[in-house]
C-alpha cells in the first residue's frame, strides 16, 4: 500500500462545473489563456500534436514521404526530397543539443562537416580507400560523437551566451582549418583545401550500392524514421527527461540526483552522432564535399529550421525543416520569378491567418484589401492611363489580375522608392497602433506591401528570398515565441 | 552510542570575512522530526547547501550512514539518500507535474540511452516503475495534486501546489533523510495546518527522517522532536520546542537584547 493510502477520487476539471471551487482557482485563471492558445490554425496544429498519437502522425509522414519520388522527377526528387531529408536530419540532432537540453550550440555544422570529410576520406578516389558504408558510417557516428564530447566540454561551465561563442569559434576554426590548414598526409592534402575531396563513394546497403536518387531518398526517408521512432523513445525515457530537468534548473536537476554535466556531454554527443550520420549521407548524396557547405548560411538554417517548427518538438522540426528547405528551393535563381511572387503572397496570406483573429476580422482585412487594390486601380487609371501602364514582370497565370490589382506605373523607379518609404512609416505606425485602428491600417499597409514587391523586389528573388524569410521568421517569432508546434515556455511566474 | 543517522561535526564555512557556519555540531536520529530555527541570515540555508554539496566546508566533517559526505557531487550525495526542497522553489517549471517528479528518479534507474532508444526490456520495465512511483508519491498529496493536474505544466500551480510538488520531488529519489526549507512559506493558516499533519505522515507513511527548516513557529511546534537554534552560523540552542522557546538567547536572537532599547 503506497504512504497516504489509495489513490484519491479524481476531481473533474473546474470549468466542468458550475462555478470555480476553492483552490483550484490557478486552473481557472489558466483556462481562459489556454482557449485563446487554441484558436485559429496554429490552435488547430497544437490540438492535432496534442491529440493525434505520435505513432499514426508517423505514418502518415512516411506514407507520404514514400511515395514522393513516384510523382517528382529526380531534379525535384534531388532538391525538395533529399535536401529537405537532410535538413530533418540535422534538425533533429541540434534539437537534442538546443531543444531538450538547451545547451546553445553553435558549433554543430562543424561536426556536420567533420562527418562528411571523414566519410569522404573513408570512401572516395581522394586516397583510394573505399570502405563499405556498414563500417564507415558507425566509425564516423562515433567520431563524431567524440568529437562533440570535447565541443561539449565548455559546456561544463558555460551556458547560454558564453557556450554560443565557444562553440561558434569552434564552428568557425572548422571551416578555416579545412580550407586553409589542409596537412600533408600521404604525399597530399588531407583536406583537399578550397577543392574540397570529389568522387566521393554513394552508401550502400551491404554491397548495394544506393547510386539513383530514388534509392538514396528511400535510404534516407528510411534512416530519418528510425531517428524519429529512437528519439522519441528516448525523449519519454529517464534521460530525455532529465535533459529537459537540465534545461529548466540545471541545479534543482542536480539537487535532484541528475549528474548534470555528464548529461551535458551526452546531449553534445547524442546530436553530433546524428550530426555525422547526416554528414555521410550528405557527402555520398552530393559526391563532392567542400568547406563553403559547412560555413555559417547551413547554421542558420538549420537553426530557423528548428525554430520555426517549434524547438523541443520532433512533429515541429520536421515542419519546420519541410518549410525552409522546400521554400528555400522554390526561390532558387534557376527557378522562375513567378515562385517568389507566389510564395510572397503565400506568406503575407499565412501571416494574416497566423496573426490577425477572430475570423471575422480576418475576412474584413483580406476583403478590404482586395477592394482596396481594384478601388485604387480604377481610380489611378481614370486619372491617366500611363499611372497602370507598367509592365507585371513574369506574371504566369496571375499576371492579368494583378496588372488589375496592383499600381505600377510607366516609368516606376521613383514611384517604387515612395512606396519603400510609406511602407516603412506604415508598418512603423502599425507597431504603434492596437485594436481596430490597427486592423485599418492593416489594410493599406498590405497593399503597399504588394506595390513595394511588384516594383522592385520581384525582378531581384535573390534578394527577395531572405527578405521573405527575415520577415517570415521576425512575424512568426513575435507571435508565436515557441514557433509553429513548440510548446509556450514561461521562465518565471 | 551507535552512530547517528546524519551528523555534523565541527563544520565551518567562511564566505571572505563571514562566518555561515561556526563549528557547527548536529545530528538527526533515525525516525526523528528536527527544526531548524534562526532569524533571516543565521545559515539555515548553508546547512542545506552544505549537506547537499553545493558548497564545500572549509572543515569539518558530514556523516550519513557513517559516511563523509565531504567533496562528494551534489547528485551523489541525493543517490545516498538526501533529498532536499528549495525555500525559494526551483520546480522544473515547463514540464507536466507528473515529469517533475519522474525527472528525480534518475538517481536510482539504470536503464542506458541506447536501451531507451529500443525499447529494451529494462528500459520499459523501469518507466512502468517510475510512472508507478511518481503516482504513488503524488497520491501522498490527497487531491492536491491528482487527477488532471498530472499532466499540467508545472508553473500552472498554484504556490502551495508548487510546494508540495517540490516534496513530492524530492520523494522521488527514494531519500532517507528530508530536508524540507521553508515548506511553509507563502501558505494560508489552513494549508500550514494541512501541512503540518503532511509533515507527520511522512515519517508515519512514508518512514522518512525529517529535517526542516522553518519560520511559522506554530508548525515548529506541531511537529518537532527536537529544535536545533542558529544564529550568525552558530548553534545558540537545541532541546524541545519550550526549552528553546524560552531560551534566553533565542529570544534575543529574534528580539535584540532585553533592555537594550
Amino acid at each position: 500500500m503506497p504512504p497516504g493510502g489509495d489513490i484519491p477520487e479524481v476531481p473533474g476539471r473546474p470549468d466542468e462545473r458550475d462555478r470555480p471551487r476553492v483552490g483550484v482557482d490557478d486552473w481557472v485563471a489558466s483556462v481562459e489563456d489556454r482557449r485563446e492558445d487554441r484558436a485559429g490554425i496554429t490552435g488547430l496544429a497544437r490540438r492535432i500534436d496534442d491529440y493525434v498519437p505520435a505513432w499514426s502522425r508517423l505514418a502518415a509522414f512516411a506514407a507520404a514521404a514514400a511515395t514522393l519520388p513516384l510523382w517528382m522527377d529526380r531534379g525535384d526528387l534531388f532538391a525538395y526530397g533529399i535536401f529537405t531529408l537532410i535538413y530533418v536530419l540535422l534538425g533533429l540532432g541540434l534539437n537534442v543539443v538546443v531543444g531538450y537540453a538547451g545547451l546553445l550550440d553553435l558549433g554543430y555544422v562543424a561536426i556536420f562537416g567533420f562527418g562528411a570529410y571523414f566519410y569522404a576520406l573513408l570512401s572516395s578516389e581522394h586516397y583510394g580507400v573505399h570502405w563499405p558504408s556498414a563500417l564507415s558510417i558507425p566509425l564516423v557516428i562515433v567520431s563524431a560523437a567524440v568529437l562533440g564530447l570535447v565541443l561539449g566540454i565548455p559546456s561544463r561551465r558555460l551556458l547560454g551566451d558564453y557556450l554560443a561563442i565557444v562553440t561558434l569559434f569552434f564552428g568557425q576554426a572548422f571551416v578555416v582549418f579545412v580550407n586553409a590548414a589542409n596537412p600533408t598526409v600521404r604525399g597530399k592534402g588531407l583536406t583537399g583545401g578550397p577543392n574540397g575531396i570529389a568522387d566521393i563513394d554513394a552508401n550502400d546497403l551491404f554491397g548495394y550500392e544506393l547510386t539513383t536518387r530514388r534509392q538514396q531518398y528511400w535510404f534516407i526517408l528510411a534512416v530519418v524514421l528510425l531517428v524519429l521512432v529512437g528519439l522519441h523513445f528516448l525523449s519519454e525515457s529517464r534521460t530525455g527527461r532529465a535533459w529537459r530537468a537540465l534545461r529548466e534548473d540545471p541545479l534543482a536537476a542536480e539537487a535532484m540526483s541528475m549528474p548534470v554535466n555528464r548529461l551535458k556531454l551526452m546531449a553534445f554527443a547524442f546530436g553530433a552522432g546524428i550530426a555525422g550520420l547526416t554528414g555521410c549521407i550528405f557527402a555520398a548524396v552530393l559526391t563532392a564535399v567542400t568547406s563553403g557547405n559547412f560555413a555559417l548560411p547551413i547554421l542558420i538554417t538549420i537553426y530557423a529550421a528548428v525554430i520555426l517548427g517549434g524547438i523541443g518538438s520532433l512533429t515541429g522540426v520536421v515542419i519546420g525543416a519541410i518549410v525552409i528547405n522546400v521554400s528555400f528551393q522554390f526561390l532558387a535563381p534557376e527557378n522562375p520569378q513567378n515562385n517568389a511572387r507566389i510564395l510572397f503572397y503565400g506568406i503575407v496570406v499565412l501571416l494574416l491567418v497566423l496573426g490577425v483573429r477572430p475570423w471575422r476580422r480576418l475576412g474584413a482585412v483580406l476583403g478590404g484589401t482586395i477592394a482596396l487594390g481594384f478601388g485604387a486601380h480604377a481610380i489611378a487609371e481614370a486619372i491617366s492611363p500611363s499611372w497602370t501602364a507598367g509592365v507585371v514582370v513574369e506574371g504566369g497565370r496571375f499576371a492579368g489580375l494583378i496588372s488589375d490589382w496592383v499600381i505600377i506605373p510607366a516609368g516606376h523607379e521613383r514611384f517604387a522608392n515612395a512606396a519603400y518609404i510609406a511602407l516603412v512609416v506604415a508598418i512603423l505606425a502599425l507597431t504603434r497602433l492596437h485594436g481596430w485602428w490597427r486592423t485599418g491600417l492593416l489594410v493599406p499597409t498590405i497593399y503597399l506591401a504588394a506595390v513595394v514587391w511588384e516594383t522592385s523586389f520581384v525582378e531581384q528573388p535573390a534578394v527577395a528570398r531572405w527578405i521573405l524569410f527575415g520577415a517570415l521568421l521576425v512575424f512568426l517569432m513575435t507571435v508565436r515565441p515557441q514557433g509553429l508546434l513548440g510548446t509556450p515556455r514561461v521562465e518565471i511566474v | 552510542m551507535a552512530e547517528p543517522l546524519f551528523e555534523l561535526r565541527d563544520v565551518t564555512k567562511t564566505f571572505g570575512g563571514l562566518r555561515v557556519a561556526d563549528r557547527l555540531s548536529l545530528h538527526v536520529d533515525e525516525g526523528e522530526i528536527v527544526s531548524l530555527i534562526g532569524p533571516n541570515g543565521a545559515g539555515k540555508t548553508t546547512v542545506f547547501n552544505l549537506v547537499t554539496g553545493l558548497y564545500r566546508p572549509d572543515s569539518g566533517e558530514i556523516r550519513f550512514e557513517g559516511r563523509n559526505l565531504v567533496g562528494l557531487a551534489p547528485h551523489k550525495i541525493t543517490q545516498l539518500g538526501i533529498a532536499r526542497t528549495f525555500q525559494t522553489l526551483r520546480l522544473f517549471l515547463n514540464m507536466t507535474v507528473k515529469e517533475n517528479v519522474m525527472a528525480a528518479a534518475y538517481g536510482h534507474t539504470r536503464s542506458t540511452v541506447v536501451e531507451a532508444i529500443f525499447r529494451l526490456p529494462r528500459a520499459r520495465r523501469e518507466e512502468r516503475e517510475i510512472a508507478q512511483l511518481a503516482e504513488k508519491k503524488l497520491a501522498f498529496f490527497g487531491q492536491r495534486l491528482a487527477g488532471y493536474r498530472h499532466q499540467q505544466l508545472a508553473y500552472n500551480l498554484s504556490y502551495a501546489n508548487r510546494r508540495r510538488l517540490e516534496i513530492a520531488r524530492a520523494m522521488a529519489t527514494n531519500p532517507r533523510l528530508l530536508l524540507l526549507d521553508e515548506p511553509a512559506a507563502g501558505m494560508n493558516p489552513a494549508e500550514t495546518h494541512e501541512l503540518t499533519e503532511l509533515i507527520g505522515r511522512l515519517r508515519t507513511d512514508g518512514g522518512y527522517t525529517v529535517l526542516v527548516i522553518e519560520h511559522d513557529m506554530h508548525v515548529v511546534e506541531g511537529i518537532s522532536d527536537r529544535v536545533i537554534a542558529l544564529d550568525h552560523g552558530l548553534k545558540i540552542a537545541e532541546g524541545s520546542f519550550d526549552q528553546v522557546a524560552t531560551n534566553e538567547l533565542v529570544i534575543e536572537a529574534y528580539l535584540g537584547l532585553r533592555g537594550a532599547a
